[in-house]
């Protein structure tokens, strides 16, 4: 009896193994040596010609940031890009749900309409764009159509990074809008017509029960903005042909990241070091959200 | 009170048809372009109705430029893969950490838990190397073997197996299967819907992906379709027409899956994502 226990248990740990097996070769091959390999590489520079060499240089390629024009050019370029990005697909992803959300007729067909740029590649949504952005392109019309000044919105070095914020904005905010909207399935109705009793006008009831119940999913949708917005890169790259320009106007930390290590000779390790710094900051930016949104809920 | 509704709606209404037309009228705009002429492009006028609808920019892009048939195919075969595959051993994955008994379980969830977190730039240039050194940069397996099973969705997986009800398992033990045909002949049929919604996912960010092939692939025949677009956008640089024929051609397929599964998409996004 016990023996036929032990074999079924090996059994079943032989399974796990079996099942889990494609799932460890992938971690072990593709993300937890990496992981470690690009420890290394931020501490060694690399030289591709030929065979791979790496040379030691302890922490230079950190230190090499403080000193790169271009890196705190890119990270300025990000930092912009977050803290507008981020707030306003927030609130329109809200706003959207919360009046989709109203009971109203055609609502399927809102629906799947603002889902149009949420499955659409960046790189058609990007061209597209660009297709409207050009000079005598479509917006430029608009624009002057209604007595707004026009802009040369891929080649001036002051607006080409709003103009992918503008993109962007309009291309994530759907992606939210429907986390809301399955948490607004959970607000229980007795709190809207509790509110109502008061009498309560809808935005009060928008501003003061919609927004509070929703406090934990903003904090998920804002954490997982920051990590996307952080990590812009296709857009910069298709925008600006890989460049950043023009004048190094829509180069951010991951297309520097991306130049250094396959564009240019010899800077692989201090990719891998920038890659490092740019985790950080990620990390940092996460938990700072964390603790701000928690300190808010002690109200 | 009644008519203080009425204007309630019709603001809300407002603000639905505005937004609507906003996200419509990009899409609207290409798939117009893509049906006009050059002479019409390049005159500038801004009309949504081409005044000569053509449809030369498609037999363009699929008889004069070869290379375009072979990115779609190429695009079909990676991210079909890359999804049958990661439907297989995400599930496998989920269902072993959720039901099975083994060592290390425990610290193997935490180090899939803390993989999620590690942003791609980390692993991107490392991973470079080391296909670089398998030989595979530059091929098919280089661009599904590293992707072919995702932290997020083995997650996924596991939760929706904890919640699977148990007793069918057991019946099925009862019955004489083990752990493989209870898997595959009871669990992975019923986890259907969780499937579906992964599948949606994993096709659409495969096929959409445009870091990784920029970076393994060198080779225009191997070129999936968002580095063949961007390629294209170099070589064809004011033919507009072209570009936006070539980019309505890339975005039918997943509007085809979204309109089958769209059931399935906003349960995925709730799921993977909010809660």
């Amino acid at each position: 009896m016990k023996r036929m226990a032990t074999k079924r248990m090996w059994r079943e740990v032989g399974t796990s193994y079996l099942f889990l097996s494609p799932t460890l070769f992938v971690l072990l091959l593709f993300i937890i040596g990496p992981i470690l390999f690009a420890i290394f590489l931020a501490f060694h520079k690399v030289q591709l010609l030929g065979t791979t060499s790496f040379e030691f240089v302890g922490l230079d390629n950190f230190q090499r940031i403080a000193d790169d024009t271009r890196a705190k050019i890119a990270l300025w370029n990000t930092l912009k890009y977050v803290v507008i990005v981020v707030p306003c697909q927030t609130i329109l992803a809200l706003v959207l749900a919360a009046t989709l959300n109203a009971g109203l007729k055609g609502q399927k067909f809102f629906r799947i309409v603002y889902f149009l740029p949420t499955l659409t590649s960046s790189a058609v949504l990007t061209l597209i764009f660009m297709w409207m952005y050009n000079q005598n392109g479509l917006i430029n019309h608009v624009l002057k159509a209604v007595g707004l000044p026009t802009y040369n919105w891929i080649g001036d070095p002051d607006v080409a990074l709003n103009a992918i914020m503008i993109m962007n904005i309009w291309a994530t905010a759907p992606y939210f809008m429907v986390i809301y909207l399955a948490a607004l399935q959970d607000v229980p109705d007795s709190l809207y017509e509790a509110a109502e009793l008061d009498g309560a006008s809808a935005w009060q009831k928008f501003w003061h029960i919609t927004v509070p119940y929703l406090r934990p999913v903003t904090s998920f949708v804002v954490v997982m903005g920051l990590i996307g917005t952080f990590q812009l890169f296709d857009q910069s790259y298709i925008f600006s042909g890989g460049s950043g320009g023009p004048n190094n106007s829509t180069l951010t930390v991951v297309l520097l990241i991306y130049q250094y290590a396959f564009k240019t000779l010899g800077t692989m390790g201090y990719a891998a070091a920038l890659a490092f710094a740019l985790a950080i900051l990620i990390f940092i930016a996460t938990l700072l959200q964390r603790k701000l949104s928690k300190e808010e809920s002690l109200y | 009170m009644k008519k203080k509704m009425g204007i309630g709606k019709l603001l809300l209404y407002t603000v639905l048809i505005t937004y609507a037309v906003i996200t419509m009228i990009p899409f609207l705009w290409a798939l117009s372009s893509s049906f006009k002429t050059l002479e019409e492009i390049v005159s500038g006028t801004m009309s949504f109705i081409p005044k000569k609808f053509t449809l030369d920019n498609y037999k363009q892009i699929f008889v004069e430029q070869e290379l375009f048939p072979r990115w779609l195919l190429n695009s079909v075969v990676v991210a079909g893969t890359v999804t049958v595959l990661n439907l297989l051993f995400n599930s496998m994955a989920g269902y072993a950490l959720a039901r099975l008994q083994f060592p290390g379980r425990k610290p193997l969830f935490l180090i899939i838990l803390a993989v999620l977190m590690i942003p791609a730039q980390v692993t991107m240039i490392p991973n470079y190397l080391i296909l670089k050194q398998l030989g595979w940069l530059n091929s098919y397996q280089g661009m599904i073997v590293p992707t072919m099973v995702n932290a997020t969705f083995i997650f996924m997986m596991r939760q929706f197996f904890i919640n699977f009800p148990k007793e069918l398992e057991e019946a099925a033990e009862l019955d004489g299967l083990g752990r493989l045909g209870i898997f595959f002949r009871i669990v992975l049929p019923l986890a259907r819907p969780a499937l579906a919604a992964q599948a949606i996912f994993v096709f659409m960010g495969s096929w959409n992906d445009f870091m990784r092939p920029l970076i393994i692939l060198s080779d225009p025949q191997l070129f999936t379709l968002p580095l063949g677009l961007n390629s294209f956008k170099g070589q064809y640089i004011s033919y507009w027409n072209y570009i936006m024929a070539a980019s309505m051609v890339f975005t039918l397929p997943v509007l085809v899956i979204y309109a089958f599964f769209n059931r399935y998409f906003i349960k995925g996004i709730s799921f993977t994502g909010g809660k």
